[in-house]
C-alpha cells in the first residue's frame, strides 16, 4: 500500500454531500483509493452505496465536495472524460446490452479505445473467462447469471481500466458463482488493477479486500484495514452476521 | 365483416368487377374475410418438440365453418337490421343500396339464408386448404392471388403492357384498359401462376440456396451480373410506366427516403420521434426560398443542385435544435416533444407571422426543376433517377453506419443509456448524432419533394406524413434496408394504385399494423437482430422453452413468408 504520501490516491472523494432533489444521500464522504489497491465499500440497503458510485463515475455531480482522478479536481468532467481517463464500471445486475452479441458488448467496452490493438485485450478476457470465447456469437440475454458476470467484467476489462468499479458483485447469483466472482476480482486486482468493490456480503468482500469503508446512512462511520473490520466487535454486531 | 361492410367499402367496392361480368370487388372482399376467418380457426396449432402434432382432419373443416357462420350470421344480422330499421341517420353508409348489394338482390329471409351458408362454405374452405398438401396449397393460393393482383391492379398492368406495346395482351385478359378481367383472362391467370407455384415449390432448392452454394468467385460474378440486369430494369420503369405510375413510385421514393432516415434514429438508437416531418418540412422549405424567384423575403435564385449543401446544413441545425432540449428525456416523453416539436414546425410555416419569409398559408410556388449539367428533370419519369440514387445513397449510409463506432454506441444507448455512458459512450453526441444523420436523410427527401412539385404549402407538412413514415418502418421492420423498401411500397404505391382503396388508406394501416404486431412484430423483412430479440423475448418468457429458442426461430420465419 503506498499511503506514505508520494503519489496521489488514483480515485477520491473528499468531503462530498450529494443531493438528490431535497433529499441529502451522502454527508461529507472522504473516500481514497490509492494504484493497486482492492478497497471495498460496505452498507445496508439505502445506505448511499450506490449514490457514491454515482458520484465517483459523474452521473451525479456533488453538491459541495470534490471528486479528485489522480490528484486532479474532476467535478467538471463527463462520465465519458472519466470513463476515457480510466475509470470503468461493472454495473449492479450485470446489465449487459441483452439484445446484441457477447461479442459486441466486448467491443463497446473498448469503445473509447482506437481498435488496433484489441486481439490482445480478447485473448486476456478468454483466458480468464473461458466461456465467454465459446458465447461469443450469441445473444448477451441467452446467457446463464454466472455467464453473464463473466461478459460483465470481460466487457469492464475491455476499456483497459486503471480503476475498476465494482457494483454489488454477488447479486443475484448463486453462492458457488460468488465465490468464483471473487476470485476472479482478486485475480484482476492482482494483475495490477484497482479494485473498489461497493457490496452488502461484507464477508465475502472484507476476504479479499485490503482495506473498507463503512456507509450508514450516508456517513462513512468506519474506515479501517480488511482485518481490524473483521475484528471490530461494532462491525461483527452490525454486518456480519455475529449475535 | 360487419365493420368492412359498415364502413361503406363494400359499396365503394362494388362498381369494380374483379372478373367480369360475375364477381364483384365487394362480394369477393367480404366473403375473402370469412375465409381468413376459416383460415385461422383451421389453423394447426404450433408443434412443439416433444408433443405429438396434431393430425388436420374434418374438425378442422368444421371449425373453420363455424367461423365463417358466425360471421355470415353477423352479417345476416346487419341486412335484417339495415331493412328493417332505417339506420342511414346514425350509420350513413348502410343505405339500402348496401342492402341490395349484401342480399343478392333476394327477400330478407332467403338472403340471410344465403349469406350464412355462403360464409360458411368459405370459412370451411379456408380451413380445408391446410388439409391440403404443402404444394398443391401454396400453389392454389398463389394463382388465387395472382388473379386477384392483376384484377385489383388493372391499372397497373394495363399501363406495363400498354408501354411494352402489347395492346393485344389487355384487349385479351381485360375488358378494355383499366377494366376488370374476362373469364377467359382469369382463368388463364389462374392455370399459368398455379403451374408457376407447382413448379417453384417442387424445386429442391431455391435460387438463393444455389447462389448461396456457388463458390466464391462465381458467386460474385452472379451478383453483379443480377444487380446489372435490376439495374437496367429500373433504367427502363419509368418509360414503360408512364407518368401515373412514376408518380406513385416517386412519392414512395421520397417517403423510403425518410423512412431509412428514420430508420437510424427509431431503429439505431431507439429515439422514437414522431415529429419526423419537421426535418421533411426543413429540407423542402430550405431549398423553396433559395430556389425560388418567388420566394418572399430572399431570393438568390440558386438551382435546386446548389441548394442541396444548404439544405444539409439546415437539416443539421434543425436536428440540433430538436435534439439538444431531449438530450435527457427517454421513451415516451421523448416521444411526446417531438410530436410538439413537428406540430410547432407547421405551425411556424402557417403564420402570419413567419409569412414574410415562408409565405404564410400561400406557400412558395414556382421552384425550378432539378438541373444537373445539361440534363433537366420535370416529369415524373425524369424524377425516378435522382431520387433512386437518394435511395441508394441513404441505403448505403445505413449499411455503413450499422457496422461503424456511431452505430454501436447507438445500438448500446438504445439498450441500456446509463451503462453505455458508463462504456464511455458520449450520450450527448450519440444523440445529437442520430438526430442529425436523420434530419439530413428527410430533408434530401423534402428538397427532392419540393423541386419535383415546384412548390411547397404547410399543410403538407402534416403530422400524418410522421406517422406514415412511422408505420413503414415498422411494417417493413426495423433497421432492415430491404424491409424498409418493401414496407414503403407496400404503404405507399399500393393504396395510390388501388383507386378505391385510397379512401380507406388509414383503415388498412391500422388494421395492418394491429395484424404485423400479432402475427410478425419484427416486420415484414426484419433485420436478423431484431427477429432473434423478439422471439428469443417471447420465447425465453418460458425459461424452459429457451433450449428450444433456435428451432422456435427457424419455424417462426417461413411461415409469414408467403
Amino acid at each position: 500500500m503506498t499511503t506514505n504520501g508520494a503519489p496521489p490516491p488514483v480515485l477520491s472523494l473528499k468531503g462530498v454531500n450529494t443531493h438528490y432533489g431535497a433529499a441529502h444521500i451522502l454527508k461529507d464522504v472522504d473516500i481514497d483509493i490509492h494504484a493497486g489497491e482492492m478497497v471495498c465499500l460496505l452498507g445496508g440497503n439505502a445506505s448511499g452505496k450506490t449514490t457514491t458510485l454515482k458520484t465517483m463515475l459523474g452521473y451525479l455531480r456533488p453538491s459541495s465536495g470534490t471528486v479528485y482522478m489522480d490528484g486532479e479536481n474532476v467535478n467538471g468532467w463527463s462520465t465519458a472524460q472519466r470513463v476515457g481517463h480510466g475509470l470503468t464500471m461493472v454495473p449492479e445486475n450485470r446489465r449487459l446490452f441483452k439484445r446484441m452479441t457477447v461479442k459486441e458488448n466486448l467491443e463497446i467496452g473498448a469503445y473509447l479505445r482506437q481498435s488496433d490493438d484489441l486481439d490482445a485485450d480478447y485473448e486476456r478476457v478468454f483466458e480468464m473467462f473461458p466461456r465467454v470465447k465459446e458465447r461469443l456469437t450469441q445473444k448477451a440475454g441467452t446467457l446463464s447469471g454466472g455467464e453473464q458476470q463473466m461478459v460483465a467484467m470481460g466487457r469492464a476489462l475491455m476499456a483497459q481500466p486503471k480503476v475498476l468499479l465494482m457494483d454489488e458483485p454477488s447479486m443475484g447469483l448463486a453462492p458457488v458463482l460468488v465465490a468464483q466472482n471473487f476470485e476472479i476480482i482478486e485475480q484482476i486486482n492482482k494483475a495490477g488493477v484497482t479494485v473498489f468493490v461497493v457490496e452488502q456480503n461484507a464477508n465475502m468482500a472484507l476476504s479479499i479486500a485490503d482495506r473498507g469503508y463503512v456507509l450508514q446512512t450516508g456517513k462513512i462511520v468506519l474506515d479501517d484495514t480488511s482485518q481490524a473490520l473483521l475484528a471490530n466487535p461494532q462491525m461483527r454486531a452490525a454486518y456480519l452476521g455475529d449475535v | 365483416m360487419v365493420l368492412v361492410a359498415a364502413t361503406g367499402m363494400v359499396a365503394t367496392f362494388q362498381p369494380r368487377l374483379v372478373i367480369d361480368p360475375i364477381v364483384p370487388l365487394g362480394i369477393l372482399f367480404l366473403y375473402l374475410l370469412a375465409f381468413a376467418f376459416g383460415w385461422m380457426a383451421g389453423q394447426p396449432p404450433a408443434t412443439l418438440e416433444g408433443y405429438e402434432p396434431a393430425t388436420a382432419g374434418s374438425r378442422n373443416v368444421l371449425a373453420g365453418a363455424l367461423a365463417g357462420l358466425l360471421g355470415g350470421l353477423c352479417l345476416g344480422l346487419l341486412l335484417i337490421a339495415i331493412t328493417v330499421f332505417d339506420l342511414r341517420g346514425v350509420f350513413i353508409n348502410m343505405s339500402p343500396e348496401l342492402a341490395e348489394i349484401l342480399g343478392f338482390g333476394l327477400p330478407v329471409a332467403a338472403a340471410v339464408f344465403v349469406i350464412a351458408v355462403a360464409s360458411a362454405f368459405m370459412g370451411a374452405l379456408g380451413a380445408g386448404v391446410h388439409l391440403l398438401s404443402r404444394r398443391v396449397r401454396r400453389a392454389l393460393i398463389g394463382a388465387l392471388t395472382a388473379v386477384i393482383v392483376f384484377s385489383v391492379l388493372t391499372d397497373l398492368f394495363g399501363q406495363l403492357f400498354a408501354g411494352l406495346s402489347l395492346e393485344p395482351v389487355i384487349d385479351f385478359l381485360y375488358t378494355g384498359r383499366g377494366g376488370a378481367l374476362t373469364i377467359i383472362g382469369s382463368v388463364v391467370i389462374f392455370g399459368a401462376f398455379i403451374v408457376l407455384f407447382w413448379w417453384m415449390e417442387g424445386r429442391d432448392s431455391t435460387l438463393r440456396q444455389r447462389v448461396q452454394a456457388m463458390p466464391k468467385g462465381q458467386r460474385s460474378r452472379w451478383q453483379i451480373g443480377a444487380a446489372l440486369i435490376i439495374l437496367v430494369i429500373l433504367y427502363f420503369v419509368p418509360r414503360i410506366m408512364g407518368p401515373f405510375v412514376s408518380q406513385i413510385l416517386v412519392t414512395a421514393g421520397i417517403y423510403l427516403l425518410m423512412a431509412l432516415g428514420l430508420n437510424i434514429v427509431v431503429g439505431y438508437a431507439g429515439l422514437l420521434d414522431l415529429g419526423y416531418v419537421a426535418f421533411f418540412a426543413v429540407g423542402a422549405y430550405t431549398t423553396a426560398i433559395l430556389t425560388s424567384p418567388q420566394s418572399p423575403a430572399f431570393n438568390p435564385e440558386i438551382s435546386v443542385l446548389a441548394s442541396l449543401p444548404f439544405v444539409m446544413v439546415a437539416a443539421a441545425i434543425a436536428g440540433i435544435l430538436v435534439a439538444t432540449p431531449v438530450i435527457r428525456m427517454r421513451g415516451d416523453y421523448l416521444a411526446i416533444v417531438t410530436l410538439g416539436f413537428g406540430e410547432i414546425a407547421r405551425i411556424l410555416l402557417n403564420s402570419e407571422w413567419l409569412a414574410p419569409v415562408f409565405g404564410g398559408a400561400q406557400g412558395i410556388t414556382n421552384i425550378p426543376d432539378l438541373q444537373i449539367g445539361p440534363l433537366t428533370f420535370s416529369t415524373p419519369q425524369d424524377y425516378f433517377y435522382p431520387i433512386f440514387l437518394f435511395v441508394l445513397l441513404a441505403a448505403y449510409v445505413t449499411f455503413a453506419l450499422q457496422k461503424s463506432r456511431w452505430g454501436r454506441a447507438w445500438m448500446a444507448m438504445r439498450e441500456d443509456e446509463s451503462v453505455a455512458e458508463a462504456m464511455g459512450v458520449n450520450i450527448v453526441t450519440a444523440k445529437l448524432s442520430a438526430f442529425v444523420v436523420g434530419a439530413i436523410l428527410a430533408s434530401f427527401g423534402g428538397s427532392l419533394f419540393a423541386a419535383q412539385i415546384g412548390s411547397v404549402f404547410p399543410h403538407t407538412f402534416d403530422i400524418v406524413v410522421s406517422i406514415t413514415v412511422l408505420v413503414i418502418i415498422i411494417v417493413g421492420g426495423m433497421g432492415s434496408v430491404p424491409g424498409v423498401t418493401l414496407g414503403a411500397l407496400v404503404l405507399i404505391v399500393l393504396p395510390n394504385l388501388l383507386r378505391e382503396f385510397s379512401e380507406y388508406q388509414f383503415l388498412f394501416y391500422g388494421v395492418l399494423l394491429i395484424v404485423m404486431m400479432l402475427k410478425r412484430p419484427e416486420g415484414f423483412i426484419p433485420s436478423k437482430r431484431r427477429a432473434q430479440e423478439l422471439h428469443t423475448e417471447e420465447l425465453s418468457q418460458d425459461a424452459w422453452l429457451e433450449i428450444y429458442g433456435e428451432k422456435g426461430q427457424a419455424e417462426q420465419v417461413p411461415e409469414g413468408a408467403v
